[in-house]
């Protein structure tokens, strides 16, 4: 019987791990994964092992000298040099022992996902230890080694000949991802960010808008820092809307990043959970729409490990099976085993508090700014469909 | 960096004989808007422009006069009263007089002859590859006092992190001459420690500010 979603696991890919002190920290897979369980939401049936990339698979987009080098730097054996070259042995992605096949295992996660989608085994699947938005193909890249997306998409496209769309409201501009498709018009992104005015990796501009064949098929949607989540939406919803009329995927691949929320480290957006409700509905209703339903999620970014990340992850997946019952508090079973692990105090209800943080002095602003930068980006589009229309 | 490290050397040149048509063919066929004027000898006599074929195309001449116009030499269109660069000289020099000027392209001259050709788009590209923003990085913006030293302070204490510094901008405070800002993209998606190192040496991190920090 079809399903209508599973969720790629295991106990194994919490092993992407490059040491305690790091940003990075997978222990957001456990809590995630035990927030739904606690609640029920989440039967054992649900769950797919993810299995591990091949070689070839992971050559779909690195290079066989990169893949060799990470090999050698899970094995302690990459000289340093060369590993700088190769952007391992840094600070952001630190060699650690058995790095490559970790790092495969997500990529495997996400083809899993992929399959399970593309066979139809179920219309929708999530695999969160994916959305390492940032790797290239020969390079690793904030906190990224290999890139499931990338690769995924690779998949998507040479094993089931499909149209991908590729959707990312990381925090961070998706670059590794789009960098891969740059050129190739049968694969649309779009990447919804914080402006790379400060924030790595510093790309995402509007212009960025493909080459040669692949120009116009890549979109960029840089919003200001102290963007809130109503300004964030409506230009995530317009353009994703918009988008995916017109270029008609066969399947979407959404990266579900949750570093946009005003307590993560790392970046200076002012999004709540409310953002993270309504990333996936969305993105829901669009692959309903135009793909038949077939959706793939991944993770990605988020490190506010403990008060945003499972609550964000989780809505993924509610929505992802229409997840009927009221949220309201979380359950305190949850809360009683992880509270004493936790640095911070979690949270004790679904959604933030309404003065999560003050008042952003220049709101009306920034929401204006964010519009017209999103208008410019779907110019191309738009100028289209409105000749369109006019005609009839 | 110099002029010679980024200019076009393979420059296609018409001479003063060739026709209106010519040049418009050879714009549209290799996709360029300048085409410098050249003699025999690969000297540079003249600039002609895609602006400068529009000025003198036939919808600014008399109707019946329309097919010749295309017939005539692009020495009756050519500019020849022209600035030019030197392959040694610095970028950022070129960039200012493009942009003082006013000016699309630049032929780039030595020994008498056309050697290379500089556009408006080359300098862009490289002065945004000057400040290192084509590879994933950081930025930074720290307002110090100009006085001798404050740099290397600035520098040493990012190092101590072990993060590779792509670029330092460097510029007077426009707001105040005892201070200097200092741009610096650094190679890491987590520049947070380094900012709290830097306001912990007493340095003014200007942006970003980590409202909602743990840290
Ligand atoms: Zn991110």
């Amino acid at each position: 019987m079809k399903k209508e979603a599973i969720f790629v696991f295991s106990e194994n890919q919490l092993k992407y791990k490059f040491h305690e002190e790091h940003p990075f920290n997978p222990l957001r897979l456990r809590l995630t994964v035990d927030l739904l369980k606690e609640m029920n939401a989440l039967q054992p049936e649900d769950i797919v092992e993810p299995r591990m990339a091949s070689d070839e698979e992971l050559k779909l987009v690195h290079l066989p000298e990169y893949i060799d080098a990470v090999k050698k730097a899970g094995r302690g054996e990459l000289r340093q040099e060369l590993a700088e070259h190769y952007g391992l042995g840094t600070e952001d992605t630190p060699a650690f022992p058995g790095m490559h096949e970790a790092a495969a295992l997500l990529v495997g996660g996400t083809l899993t996902a992929a399959d399970c989608v593309m066979t139809g085994k179920a219309d929708h699947a999530l695999h969160l230890g994916g959305g390492l938005h940032h790797g290239f193909k020969g390079k690793a890249s904030g906190f990224c080694i290999y890139n499931d997306c990338s690769v995924a998409i690779k998949y998507l496209q040479e094993k089931y000949g499909a149209r991908v769309m590729y959707v990312d409201t990381d925090a961070h501009h998706g670059d590794g991802v789009q960098w891969a498709f740059y050129d190739d018009p049968d694969v649309c992104t779009l990447s919804i960010h914080e402006t790379g005015r400060y924030l790595f990796p510093g790309t995402g501009n509007i212009n960025e808008r493909g080459f040669g064949k692949g120009y116009g098929y890549s979109f960029n949607v840089p919003v200001d820092a102290f963007t809130e989540d109503e300004s964030f939406l409506e230009v995530y919803k317009t353009a994703f809307e918009e988008i995916a009329a017109w270029f008609k995927p066969d399947v979407i691949l959404t990266q579900n990043g949750a570093d946009a929320h005003y307590y993560d480290p790392l970046t200076h957006l002012s999004g709540t959970i409310k953002l993270y409700r309504e990333i996936p509905k969305i993105a829901h209703q669009i692959a309903h729409q135009y793909c038949g339903g077939r959706w793939i999620a991944v993770g990605g970014g988020g490190y506010d490990i403990w008060r945003v990340v499972p609550r964000a992850w989780a809505l993924v997946w509610l929505e992802m099976t229409e997840y009927s019952n009221h949220l309201e508090h979380l359950p305190l079973s949850w809360l009683e085993k992880w509270q004493k692990e936790a640095e911070v105090s979690l949270p004790f209800q679904w959604d933030d508090p309404e003065n999560l943080y003050p008042p952003v002095p220049r709101k009306k602003e920034i929401t204006e700014k964010n519009k017209k930068t999103m208008e410019k980006a779907l110019h191309p589009i738009r100028k289209t469909a409105g000749e369109k229309t006019r005609q009839t | 960096m110099i002029v010679e490290e980024i200019m076009k050397r393979d420059v296609i040149s018409l001479s003063k004989d060739h026709s209106l048509r010519d040049a418009i063919r050879v714009m549209n066929e290799n996709n360029i808007r300048h085409i410098p004027i050249t003699d025999e000898k690969r000297r540079l006599i003249g600039l002609v422009t895609d602006r400068d074929l529009k000025e003198a195309g036939p919808s600014s001449l008399l109707h019946d006069e329309k097919d010749n116009i295309l017939d005539k030499p692009l020495s009756s269109i050519m500019k020849t009263d022209l600035i030019t660069g030197h392959p040694l000289d610095f970028v950022e020099e070129v960039a200012a007089i493009f942009y003082e000027k006013k000016i699309g392209c630049l032929p780039i001259v030595s020994g008498e002859k056309l050697v290379g050709i500089i556009t408006e788009t080359d300098i862009f590209h490289t002065l945004v590859q000057l400040t290192g923003v084509h590879w994933p990085s950081s930025r930074i913006e720290i307002k110090v006092p100009n006085v001798q030293g404050k740099i290397s302070e600035v520098v040493s204490c990012i190092e101590k992190h072990h993060v590779n510094i792509l670029s330092i901008l460097v510029h007077p405070d426009k707001k105040d001459e005892n201070y200097k800002i200092m741009v610096i993209r650094v190679q890491t998606i987590n520049p947070g420690k380094i900012i709290a190192d830097l306001k912990k040496n007493g340095h003014e991190v200007q942006w970003p500010h980590f409202s909602g920090s743990l840290s």
